[in-house]
């Protein structure tokens, strides 16, 4: 009925991020640990894309289900690097940070931030033409195929840990993310900057009247945002595939880390990247035939229990 | 005399904090009290319980003899006991003749008849046109609310609360940013209702609460610190100290 | 009107008068609406060779006229109003599929199935922010959308529900190739479900709605039981949105899981916001816009199409629709008698 060949991909939320689990072993035990493994990778990855959007819409409540775009610029100019300039793999990871962050600063100065203070129905409008804007362009310049980005011989392989059998590529993920998050944590609670934008979120009028440049502080949040969505485009590319719909696809994946985890910190979003990954692989795993109905009914579910989010004290009001 | 409203060691904590505190109180019908108290004293927490926007911690409320503490809000409202809000709290793209025929009908049992026209029953409409007309909204009826100044704006706030015929109105500061010389008038309407009808007004200028109230009660604190006739509560040297001593001097 | 006459007798009009005379004058129809329905019957004759393309826009309008009836005068926003057009045309299709082809029982099963679902999943809307509310029905949207591609015994899969058989309407016109029993079929259909709409927003049920979208606190202050009349606008939209369901598994003789899709929910919010938001005739015009802007811009750039919608909303949002529409209306006003001067 749509005739149109590109929407056709979009829709294929039911083959949603087929997450190429690594060879898994027989042994029940050691499966469990790889499984756990695959688990956690996967979902410090979804922290890092979608941190980001827990700030955005978590703490300054706009509806972007644009973020995703971030994270395809990311992988983008890092697949377009690699293949095309011969670029290492580590170069591109801070290129692709940076890429996304520009990106991000340039459309939250221009466009964004004029929709702060608009009905939720508008952002939702607004983010979903963007998304529209952003598939078709990357699809019409890039074509419509799976990115392919090889990963260095180094990242390549495996090694045995506790019994299981863990690929190298996810352990170099699992480092990267954790790192990352602890560098997250300690900015927002122990820098100046941290303190200035819980003062921006909290009241953007006394934020203003205390000498803080709120605009720069939305602005700086934003751009670090993106970037790190950029970086987790890069280096997830392999693991979840990195194709123009993207954005549509892990829309929801973002949305259900910032809905679960709650908007008060980036830890609840850290502990339901984590749940969530755990459980999108384990369940991939033992029960395919439910697939990620299961995911979006607990989703459903937690949202009903706990509105304000899972891992927020006294949420209950 | 028959109780309108009452409450039985109402209490309400927010945290550590106590906001209401052990209140047990008799409104009797027909009677129009005033509630006075410093500000934070509990006035609006204590509004708030009665109409069911907050849920008591502890204690209870009763309407006409019926326990009703936990009662939705709708439903009290059904049941006649209505308020006012101290900030508006009106539809602002429908007309006042709209807001007040919707709460007429609803009280009349029309609100969920989808297959008839708005304003075709004319119990309905006379009785909206006669309370639009009582308020001096009549030339206003046909305007969007938001358009409208803001002092009919507030007799429209109130407006609507008689429209629900009421047993028991609540009036949480109906005076609130209304000029000088307007304020008698919007009491006048108030005071002209039925004598049945039990009052409570939460006000904070004294003129218009002893101009308007037979018997006060006195909150500090979140706890009822005195209740007793208008004259009784002007004379007592403790409520003149604890409250009106402040605004005497100012 | 013997109310209007005794009115007249009274050398002055009184205000009750008054009062019923502008309460009775917003639920008039207006030149322009039958203008509407005139064309969109007249279009049979003028266009001919677009009849599937109407039939399109036909269905399209009844499914964004029914997310209206929640976003415009209940103000719940929807990310997953798709679920109910789905299990429309499901209902519908596997009706057909296994021998039940007529089309009115088509019609009756779906908005019944679809009335079901959405009783039931409304109460998930009532508590909570617009945000939960956008995560619970795209979740529901996208769980019936999983459901459906899992359980391809029965619906067919990824390959989409084939053959759907349809009955001639009301035993007498069957469904040619060129779509003209279908236009007329769709047409009539949605014809039938506004003039419902129209009574029921203009009812005292209607105001009763506006006043909840406008201000939930004081509405459950004048005794409105702000969950009872949520629940029953949400239950009757999807029902709305189960026919048109329908219609689109009954005239397209196929149901895919596109019909679940996130992309048509937010589409179809797209369509309505296109023709303007809580007048009924959004939903129409917008469809209509929606359709042929698709039809153009596919033959330009047959892939592409999806950038210039993405522009066309980025464009709306931040010039302000609803300022937009406050520009049409003032623009249009005299030539539309909006309101009773």
């Amino acid at each position: 009925m749509q005739g149109s060949a590109l929407l056709l991909r979009m829709r294929g939320l039911q083959r949603l991020n087929e997450v190429s689990t690594s060879k898994i072993p027989k042994e029940p035990a050691s499966r469990m640990v790889t499984i756990l493994f695959d688990g956690i990778a996967y979902g410090m990855l979804l922290f890092i894309l979608a941190c980001g959007l827990s700030v955005t819409l978590g703490l300054m409540n706009f509806v972007n289900l644009a973020h995703g775009a971030f994270a395809l610029a990311g992988g983008y100019i890092t697949a377009t690097l690699m293949n095309r300039a011969g670029f290492s793999f580590f170069l591109c990871l801070p290129i692709a940070f940076l890429f996304s962050a520009l990106i991000g600063v340039a459309l939250e100065r221009t466009l964004y931030r004029h929709l702060y203070d608009r009905s939720h129905l508008d952002q939702v409008l607004f983010t979903i033409g963007i998304v529209f804007m952003t598939v078709s362009a990357v699809d019409y310049t890039m074509g419509s195929g799976q990115q392919m980005i090889n990963i260095p011989t180094v990242l390549r392989g495996r090694i045995d840990l506790l019994g299981g059998s863990i690929g190298v590529y996810r352990l170099f993920i699992i480092v990267i993310c954790g790192l990352l998050t602890l560098l997250l944590q300690l900015a927002l609670v122990r820098t100046r900057f941290g303190s200035r934008l819980r003062a921006a979120v909290d009241d953007p009028r006394v934020a203003r009247g205390l000498g803080v440049n709120v605009n720069l502080v939305f602005a700086v949040t934003f751009a670090i945002g993106s970037g790190l969505a950029g970086l987790g485009g890069a280096l997830g590319a392999e693991v979840l595939g990195m194709d123009p719909t993207f954005p549509v696809k892990f829309m929801i994946y973002f949305l259900i880390v910032v809905t679960v985890g709650g908007a008060s910190s980036i830890t609840g979003a850290f502990f339901a990247s984590l749940l969530l990954g755990i459980a999108d692989v384990a369940g991939k795993y033992y029960v395919p035939k439910a697939g990620a109905f299961i995911i979006y009914a607990i989703m459903v579910l937690v949202l009903i229990w706990r509105p304000q989010g899972l891992f927020v004290k006294g949420a209950t009001r | 005399m028959t109780v309108a409203l009452e409450t039985r060691n109402l209490v309400k904590r927010f945290g550590g904090l106590v906001a209401t505190d052990d209140v047990s109180i008799a409104f009797q019908k027909g009677v129009r009290y005033a509630l006075i108290g410093p500000n934070g004293a509990g006035k609006t927490t204590l509004i708030n319980l009665l109409t069911g926007v907050l849920r008591p911690t502890g204690g209870a409320v009763i309407l006409e003899g019926a326990d009703i503490t936990g009662m939705a809000p709708h439903r009290r409202v059904q049941n006649g006991l209505a308020r006012t809000f101290q900030i508006n709290q009106l539809f602002p793209e429908m007309t006042p003749l709209q807001t007040v025929g919707l709460a007429v009908s609803e009280r009349q049992g029309h609100g969920r008849e989808w297959w008839r026209l708005a304003g075709g029953k004319r119990e309905v409409i006379d009785e909206a046109a006669a309370i639009l007309e009582r308020f001096g909204l009549t030339d206003v009826m046909g305007a969007e609310t938001k358009v409208l100044p803001y002092g009919k704006q507030r007799l429209l706030e109130i407006a609507v609360a008689i429209a629900c015929r009421p047993r028991v109105l609540l009036l949480d500061e109906p005076a609130a940013g209304v000029p000088e010389e307007e304020r008698h008038e919007i009491l006048d309407i108030v005071g002209g209702l039925p004598d049945d009808v039990t009052i409570l007004l939460i006000e904070h200028d004294m003129d218009l609460v002893f101009s308007f109230a037979q018997r006060i009660a006195v909150l500090v604190n979140g706890g009822l610190f005195m209740e007793g006739a208008a004259k009784d509560i002007a004379a007592d040297p403790r409520v003149r100290e604890v409250y009106l001593g402040e605004g005497g001097h100012g | 009107m013997t109310d209007i006459a005794a009115a007249a007798a009274v050398p002055q009009i009184s205000p009750a008068a008054d009062a019923r005379l502008m309460l009775a004058a917003a639920a008039r129809w207006r030149w322009w609406e039958f203008a509407v329905w005139i064309a969109a019957l007249a279009a049979i004759v003028v266009f001919p060779r677009n009849l599937l393309l109407l039939n399109e826009i036909a269905i399209l309008a009844l499914f964004a006229l029914s997310l209206d009836l929640i976003l415009g005068f209940a103000g719940i926003v929807s990310l997953g109003h798709a679920a109910f057009f789905g299990v429309g045309a499901y209902a519908a299709g596997l009706l057909g599929k296994f021998g039940y082809g007529d089309p009115f029982l088509g019609l009756a099963a779906a908005a019944a199935v679809a009335a079901v679902l959405g009783f039931a999943t409304s109460f998930l809307l009532l508590r909570g922010s617009d945000l939960t509310r956008l995560m619970v029905t795209l979740g529901i949207a996208l769980m019936l959308l999983e459901l459906a591609n899992r359980e391809a015994w029965l619906t067919g899969g990824a390959d989409g529900l084939q053959g759907v058989t349809i009955g001639p309407v009301l035993g007498l016109f069957d469904f040619d190739l060129s779509g003209r029993t279908a236009y007329l079929y769709s047409l009539g259909v949605l014809f039938v479900l506004f003039l419902l709409a129209r009574r029921i927003i203009h009812s005292p049920f209607g105001l009763s709605l506006r006043a909840v979208k406008q201000n939930p606190l004081r509405a459950r202050a004048i005794g409105i039981s702000v969950a009872v009349r949520l629940v029953a606008i949400y239950t009757l939209s999807a029902a709305f949105a189960g026919v048109a369901g329908a219609l689109s598994a009954q005239t397209t003789q196929y149901v895919s899981l596109e019909v679940f899709d996130f992309i048509r929910s937010a589409d179809v919010m797209l369509v309505l916001v296109l023709g303007g938001v809580g007048y009924l005739y959004g939903g129409i015009f917008g469809a209509l816009i929606f359709k042929l802007m698709q039809d153009y811009l596919s033959a330009i750039t047959p892939q592409y199409w999806q950038f210039w919608i993405g522009l066309v909303l980025v464009i709306l949002v931040l010039a302000g629709r609803e300022r937009i529409g406050a520009q049409l209306t003032r623009l249009f006003a005299p030539l539309l008698r909006w309101r009773r001067a």
